[in-house]
């Protein structure tokens, strides 16, 4: 989730420890992944929510993330380009941009953001089924790779629980169907000792992070938990929750919190440190990638802090006591898939965010409603309508896209913010004013 | 006397009110914003001004509210006669610019010629004006650029056959001074140009007694000062306004709404390029809204390409439309579309009173999905933006809102699209005051 390119900054802008090493862990990941072909190593590729990267690292394999590499795309300015060359291919305008990023991307020679070619993946490892589009693009490079294609059904949480039966109809796929293809397709016999000590050590960085996100309770917040978050989940979201690295990074970051807690200082944006806290917003759904540092700036620039979102919980809702338990090492990877944050009824998401809203102060719910992502933006104007009346907080709605850049309309986003903040500003103001 | 601006910088039009300390409008402006919002802003709060000065004559005669024949026929005459002075001054700077550009190497051979044809048809144009502002005239737009360019565009045609010159010199002088002189906002002073307006009017004799004369004067001489200013809209951001003077224009047509009909709780205001459901609680404070996104479709904007492929004004639609028996059914507001769609439909054999209807029903249909999404249309709801003057789209809005939310008040001001200039005057004067509900920047 984080640019492994980091363009150039100015000298005087100190980097922190967990900056510098999360660059180094992108970079190399992003090298193990493309020398695979010359390694040998044998490459997985999967998604973000409900990743087993656990699992995947039993059997050797190098975890690649397509949509982190849409991702990358779309921060790079490239995704318009490989989005266009998918439509040209026949993807409609509304199909999700992530997907015609990738086969955009896959069509012009599949270069990752370290300038060399991708390796074609060995394995296709759907264990997320809260998109249903994911389930369609893996088709697609099915398609494409020929490769075997691991199918890891998620029932979704409609009735707001996971219940033993969930639980128990997952791990039957993983151990009748996931663990003996990973075995095939790798060659490397499964051990389950292996795969606790990776679950021990991803429960330990879990720790961390939740501490991290949970810091924006304090005032002002120490940490933007939507634009600075995208940064914080990348490792554990990724290819690294489970190693040491991880472990390395939280700690690192939970050290530089602490210090800014301790200081009083506000989040760190592109520019410097936050200036005062003018306002302090929940914010749910995914962010814009095409136009990141701009989108980001309109919040920074007004003295808005986002001090907790929704989107830090697409790979796993840590901050509601969820751990990876190495205990129960197959009912633990079942139940890290079925509480992420997507595969959450849309009860439960009005609950979690009225619960933000109360617990970290905040003025109000903003929604960044993503053009091409049904399965966050179904019910959100729904959503945010319940969530107003329950915290009596405004609420505002936003339109952008993840990595489609004709799809960011900076005046119109601008517009829209301004008046909420605004908005908000004047509800302070106390609605007793005589007009 | 302390006033209060608010200036809402449209995509199409400027518009500006100046308010007092008693929360009354003096006066409005308006003009179109021709990409050159600095310009726009000034002539916006000008037209304001001038118009601000009437508002201070009728309190002065006592004449509020607008019952004495007398007085109305005497501030009937100075604004036609104010108008008519405004209209020479800029002609006069339109000329000037044509006549600089008359110089080099092009004009080497007939430049002489060239400045004699344009001082003749200035000398026309002079000679026709006072026709043009007298009473009972009526002028298609209140614009400079409208009025002065359709007429000189014929004087010149007239003038070059006489003279055996090439009809688009004239015209190629003409296209480029008009967009200078329409980015100089009218340089002379007001209360000159009052003075000569009122001279005019006692020597044509509607001037009424020297009493009415005095009182006149003594309201010219009220010093009107911009204790603050607001601007919204958007070009707002564009301006040399501080922050602190900056609304959104959101809020701005929300409170506007309020003031205007203090029940309002709903707001749906469809402006050149966005659209915008607003609901506000009973102070005018902006509860929830939506509005378009980047795309424009379905906004006054796009009435204006449909006029520009019908090769009609802009005001003639909605009439036309309010003839149809038999509304086509369109889905399709894409701006970019438009022109194909139509001619699609005509080529059809539609008729184009039924192809108008469509699209006004098109358009209110987008706006209604937008106002449910801000929450729907709670009673009394207010329509403001210039397409609230198109009497066919208030009369598909009343039908769609009747069939959707039932029996509603729906409250269209004649000058609704002041709305959030108003707003953003009252902000204005809030700010100024200290208070809160200002919104602080």
């Amino acid at each position: 989730m984080r640019p492994s390119i980091v363009k150039a900054q100015p000298d005087d802008v100190l980097k922190d420890a967990s900056m510098i090493k999360q660059k180094e862990m992108m970079a190399n990941h992003y090298n193990r992944l493309t020398n695979a072909p010359q390694t040998g190593e044998k490459v997985a590729s999967t998604f973000v929510p409900g990743n087993l990267n656990e699992l995947i690292m039993c059997f050797d394999l190098v975890n690649n993330l397509p949509e982190v590499n849409a991702i990358q795309s779309g921060l790079r300015k490239q995704s318009g380009a490989y989005i266009m060359e998918a439509e040209r291919a026949g993807h409609s305008e509304d199909v999700c941009t992530y997907v015609k990023s990738d086969i955009g991307m896959m069509m012009k020679g599949n270069i990752g953001p370290n300038g060399k070619k991708l390796p074609d993946p060995d394995v296709l490892l759907l264990s997320y089924t809260g998109c249903f589009t994911f389930l369609k693009w893996f088709e697609l490079l099915r398609e494409q790779y020929k490769c075997p294609t691991i199918f890891l059904q998620t029932p979704y949480m409609a009735d707001g629980k996971v219940t033993p039966n969930m639980v128990q109809y997952m791990v039957k796929q993983l151990k009748e169907d996931v663990i003996p293809t990973l075995e095939q397709v790798s060659g490397v016999k499964f051990d389950i000792d292996r795969l606790r000590e990776h679950l021990a050590k991803s429960a330990k960085a879990e720790d961390d992070l939740v501490y991290i996100l949970q810091s924006g309770k304090n005032k002002p917040s120490p940490i933007d938990a939507y634009f600075g978050g995208i940064y914080y989940i990348g490792p554990i979201f990724g290819a690294f929750r489970g190693t040491d690295d991880a472990i390395d990074y939280y700690r690192f970051l939970r050290e530089e919190v602490d210090q800014r807690i301790a200081k009083g200082l506000g989040p760190v944006t592109p520019d410097g440190p936050m200036g005062e806290e003018k306002y302090r917003l929940v914010v749910e759904g995914p962010p814009n990638y095409t136009s990141f540092r701009q989108f980001w700036k309109m919040f920074y620039e007004e003295g808005a802090t986002v001090v907790a979102s929704s989107y830090t919980k697409v790979g796993g809702t840590y901050d509601y006591g969820f751990r990876h338990d190495p205990d129960r090492p197959l009912e633990t990877l079942a139940e890290y898939c079925l509480g992420v944050y997507t595969n959450r009824s849309l009860p439960m998401r009005i609950d979690m965010l009225t619960d933000y809203i109360n617990e970290y102060e905040a003025d109000g719910l903003l929604i960044n409603s993503i053009k091409s992502c049904n399965s966050f933006s179904a019910g959100q104007l729904l959503i945010m309508r319940e969530v107003e009346k329950r915290t009596g907080k405004p609420a505002a709605f936003i339109e952008t896209d993840l990595v489609d850049p004709r799809y960011f309309s900076a005046a119109n986003v601008k517009n829209r913010l301004e008046s909420y903040f605004q908005m908000v500003e004047q509800k302070r103001g106390g609605a007793g004013a005589a007009a | 006397m302390k006033t209060f601006v608010g200036i809402d910088l449209g995509s199409t039009t400027t518009k500006a009110v100046l308010m007092d300390e008693e929360e009354r409008i003096l006066g409005r402006g308006i003009t179109n914003s021709r990409s050159n919002y600095t310009t726009a802003c000034a002539v916006a709060g000008q037209e304001a001004a001038i118009d601000a000065r009437f508002t201070l004559f009728r309190r002065e005669l006592g004449a509020e509210d607008g019952a004495d024949a007398q007085v109305e026929d005497l501030l009937s005459g100075l604004e036609r006669s104010f108008r008519l002075e405004q209209f020479l001054e800029q002609l006069g700077d339109l000329e000037e610019t044509c006549v600089r550009l008359v110089r080099g190497e092009r004009f080497e051979k007939n430049g002489d010629a060239v400045k004699a044809a344009l001082g003749e048809v200035f000398k026309r144009l002079r000679g026709e004006a006072p026709a043009m502002f007298a009473p009972g005239a009526t002028r298609k737009s209140d614009f400079f650029r409208d009025i002065a360019g359709s007429r000189y565009l014929s004087v010149a045609e007239e003038v070059a056959r006489e003279a055996d010159l090439p009809y688009d010199v004239l015209l190629n002088v003409y296209d480029k001074s008009i967009i200078a002189v329409e980015n100089r906002p009218p340089a002379g002073s007001l209360s000159d140009k009052f003075k000569n307006a009122l001279d005019r009017v006692t020597k044509e004799g509607t001037g009424g007694s020297g009493d009415l004369g005095s009182k006149i004067q003594k309201a010219l001489d009220i010093e009107l000062e911009e204790t603050y200013l607001v601007g919204t809209g958007y070009g707002r951001v564009t301006l040399p306004f501080s922050k602190e003077h900056i609304r959104s224009e959101i809020l701005c047509h929300g409170l506007g709404a309020h003031m205007m009909y203090p029940e309002t709780r709903t707001v749906l205001d469809i402006g050149g390029q966005d659209t915008k459901g607003i609901q506000v609680d009973a102070h005018g404070i902006v509860e929830n809204f939506q509005m378009n996104d980047r795309c424009a479709a379905g906004c006054g904007r796009y009435l204006g390409y449909i006029a520009d492929e019908m090769n009609m004004g802009l005001h003639e639609l909605g009439p036309l439309a309010m003839k149809s028996e038999k509304p086509a059914r369109i889905n399709s507001t894409c701006t970019v579309f438009a022109g194909a769609e139509l001619r699609d439909r005509l080529a059809l054999g539609e008729k184009r009173e039924d192809i108008l209807a469509g699209l006004h029903r098109a358009i209110i249909l987008r706006a209604i999905s937008i106002i449910s999404r801000s929450g729907g249309v709670t009673d009394q709801f207010t329509f403001t933006g210039g397409v609230a003057k198109n009497e066919a789209a208030v009369r598909e809005l009343k039908k769609l809102v009747f069939e959707n939310y039932g029996e509603v008040t729906i409250n269209i001001d004649p000058d609704s699209i002041y709305t959030g200039a108003l707003g953003g005057a009252e902000f204005a004067r809030r700010a100024a005051q200290g208070r809160m509900e200002g919104v602080e920047a």
